[in-house]
Order: C-alpha cells, then sequence, then structure tokens
C-alpha cells in the first residue's frame, strides 16, 4: 500500500491517547517515532501498546495482510524531526501544550504536518505558539482511538486548505473518517459530553442515584453505548477535571466548573481504569 | 495470579472458566452462551480475557488465533485452551 508508506508519524505524549494513536498508526502500517520525557513512562508504553494492538486484533478492526508499522521510543524531541506528520498528544494544560508544540515547530521542516489531539484547547491559541499556524490542525481521536472510526477535525482560523486535504489523507491512511468543525473551546464534542459528565457526576453527589443507575440509564434509555461515568474512567478522571478547568476558563459556563465528587476523586488517586479504580472499581478484572 | 496448570482436560478448563466469569461479571453463565450477544462482555473484558487464558494456561494466544470468536463462550474458550496446550494449531 504506497499510501501507508508516504507517512511517519511522530506522538508526543505517551500516556492513554499517546498508547492509543501509537496502536492505530502501528496496527495500519505507520512507523511511529513515540517520545515522552520520562523512560519509565516510555518502558509500559511498549507494553500498552503491544497489549493494545492484541486487543485492535482481537476486535477485527486492523487491515489484513498489512505489516505493522515500526514502533520506536524515546525521550529525545529530535529523533521526531523526521516525521512527515507530528501528533502532539500531551496533558490538557495550556503551559505543557505551548512548550512542546513551540519546541517541536522549530525542529521540524516546512510541509510537516502538525497535528494537536487537543480536548478543549483551541487552536486558535496554539497558532500562536508556532512558527507556521497554516500548518497546524486539530484531531479529536476518541478512546480507544483504533476502536472508534470517527474523529472530530478542528479548523483554526489560519489552518489552511493544503493542511485539511492532508490531515484527510493521513486519517484516510489510519482508517478513519472525520468531519470538520470550526474552533471554540471543547468543540463540539467535549462541549457537549464533559459537561454531561460533569452533570451525571454531581447526581452522585447529590445522592439522587448510584453511579451504576446513572450508567445504565442513559445505556438503557438514550442509548449511550458506555454510561458517562464508565467513560469518565475511561477518559481518566484527572484529564477530565483538566479539560473542564480549560472549558469554564474559556466559556465561563458553570456546568463546566468541576464537581466535588470529581475532584475528591481525582485527589483520591481514583482516576479511573488506567489506576484500577474511578466511579467503578476495575481492580479484580485488571489483575 | 494463577500459574500455569498441568492439568488441563475440558471439564477442569470449563470449570474454572465458568468460576472466573461468575465473579468477574457477578452473572451465572452457561457453557454454550454467546457472552458478547447476550451482552455480559465489553470489547475492553474481552482483552482481559484473552491475557487471563494466557496467564493461567501458559499461552500465547496470537495470528489468527486471535479473533472475538474463540472468546465467544466458555465452550470456544476452552477448545482453544485444549488446542493450544496441545501446542498443535487448529488446523493441524
Amino acid at each position: 500500500m504506497t499510501e501507508t508508506t508516504e507517512h511517519s508519524l511522530a506522538v508526543l505524549g505517551a500516556g492513554v491517547m499517546g498508547t492509543n494513536i501509537a496502536t492505530l498508526a502501528t496496527g495500519h502500517g505507520i512507523p511511529v517515532v513515540l517520545v515522552d520525557v520520562n523512560d519509565d513512562v516510555l518502558a509500559a508504553a511498549r507494553l500498552t501498546v503491544r497489549q493494545k494492538l492484541k486487543h485492535a486484533q482481537l476486535m477485527g478492526v486492523l487491515p489484513a495482510g498489512r505489516p505493522r508499522g515500526e514502533l520506536v521510543t524515546t525521550t529525545a524531541l529530535t529523533d521526531a524531526a523526521g516525521a512527515t506528520t507530528v501528533i502532539e498528544a500531551v496533558t490538557e494544560v495550556a503551559e505543557t501544550k505551548a512548550k512542546v508544540l513551540t519546541e517541536i515547530s522549530a525542529l521540524v521542516r516546512p510541509g510537516t504536518l502538525l497535528i494537536s489531539n487537543t480536548s478543549c484547547i483551541p487552536i486558535g491559541e496554539m497558532a500562536a505558539w508556532v512558527p507556521r499556524p497554516e500548518e497546524l490542525v486539530g484531531v479529536h481521536f476518541m478512546n480507544p482511538a483504533y476502536l472508534i472510526e470517527m474523529v472530530e477535525v478542528i479548523r483554526g482560523a489560519a489552518t489552511s486548505e493544503a493542511t485539511l486535504e492532508r490531515v484527510t489523507a493521513v486519517l484516510t491512511a489510519l482508517g478513519r473518517k472525520s468531519l470538520v468543525v470550526n474552533d471554540a473551546p471543547g468543540f463540539v464534542i467535549n462541549r457537549l459530553l464533559h459537561p454531561l459528565i460533569n452533570r451525571a457526576a454531581m447526581l452522585v453527589q447529590e445522592g439522587v442515584a448510584s453511579v451504576e443507575v446513572v450508567d445504565g440509564l442513559l445505556e438503557g434509555c438514550l442509548g449511550h453505548a458506555t454510561g458517562p461515568l464508565r467513560t469518565a474512567d475511561l477518559i481518566g478522571i484527572d484529564n477530565l477535571v483538566d479539560s473542564l478547568v480549560v472549558l469554564h476558563e474559556r466559556t465561563g459556563d458553570p456546568e463546566c466548573a468541576p464537581c466535588d465528587l470529581m475532584l475528591e476523586k481525582v485527589r483520591a488517586g481514583h482516576h479511573g481504569r488506567k489506576t484500577g479504580r474511578g466511579f467503578h472499581d476495575y481492580r479484580k478484572a485488571a489483575e | 495470579m494463577t500459574t500455569a496448570n498441568p492439568i488441563t482436560d475440558a471439564k477442569t478448563v470449563e470449570a474454572e472458566l465458568l468460576a472466573f466469569l461468575t465473579e468477574r461479571i457477578k452473572t451465572p453463565v452457561r457453557p454454550d452462551e454467546d457472552l458478547f450477544k447476550a451482552g455480559l462482555v465489553s470489547s475492553m473484558f474481552a482483552m482481559q480475557l484473552v491475557v487471563h487464558l494466557e496467564d493461567t494456561y501458559d499461552i500465547e494466544i496470537v495470528g489468527p488465533e486471535l479473533t472475538l470468536d474463540h472468546f465467544r463462550s466458555v465452550e470456544a474458550m476452552t477448545a482453544l485452551v485444549l488446542r493450544l496446550r496441545e501446542g498443535t494449531g487448529a488446523d493441524g
């Protein structure tokens, strides 16, 4: 397949989304350089990607007969400089994203597609951190990125048509479908989803219903594949609180101020599936 | 975690898997019940089943064996374990 050999990815940040995207790409035959600041995180990420590749294969979502792309892990950002596409997937904290995007955009050649897997921070804010904002575009991959076919593409005010065409080509090579939205805090998905999760947690906090009942109602009555609180556990409650803060600061919407129960979960280290416990308990299933 | 089990006959594996599933999903299941069709098992839990079988029976489930159909029921998983324990592929 010539279309996959044209591409090489650098993924910045080896957390939940970074390893998801690395799995998606290598599973579609595209080589990935995965960058993080910590060797221990990278060692864990290699195992995680291997497990996620097995999961993807189990679910029958990888193209048959296509050799896997190579996965290289590194702490040196310079190793990402040769990629045709860079995907930033670091923590949803503006200072962190600013530092990483400023550094990487100074390293890559002009013509390198620069994607932010931002959750809520507008592309317009990030445009100020890079020298060629026309090459910057947002792609909001879902979690798990290798199972959910649809992605949200965010066109910043400065994003060029050529960049939009190129991001579509990369997403096609990754077997993804996309819908394009204009720039705004949280875009479409998270502007809807994050306040919904926050409100679901608030209902539990107020004693209106248990975690199981809230999820059960959304699944049974509204057809959600995964209830909002189980979704929160999958995303990571710590990441959700970061994103809600970003949304609250930028929209002033009181529905976006993280509720006490969410903050409590973060303080207690119950961040969701990745720590074995969040709104639901995964410790037995994770053994 | 359980270590490799040297005694692997169909009855032992089936009983162990039924006990494992009952504990995890809090619902009794039949050996021939389609776990996915009944909505008892999510795609995330399917992966836990892979890890459980690999760790418990000291097998590696790779390549064409790694397909959802092999995890669809306790019977299917039992057959997979026995086949891989024997060290012969499904097609000989």
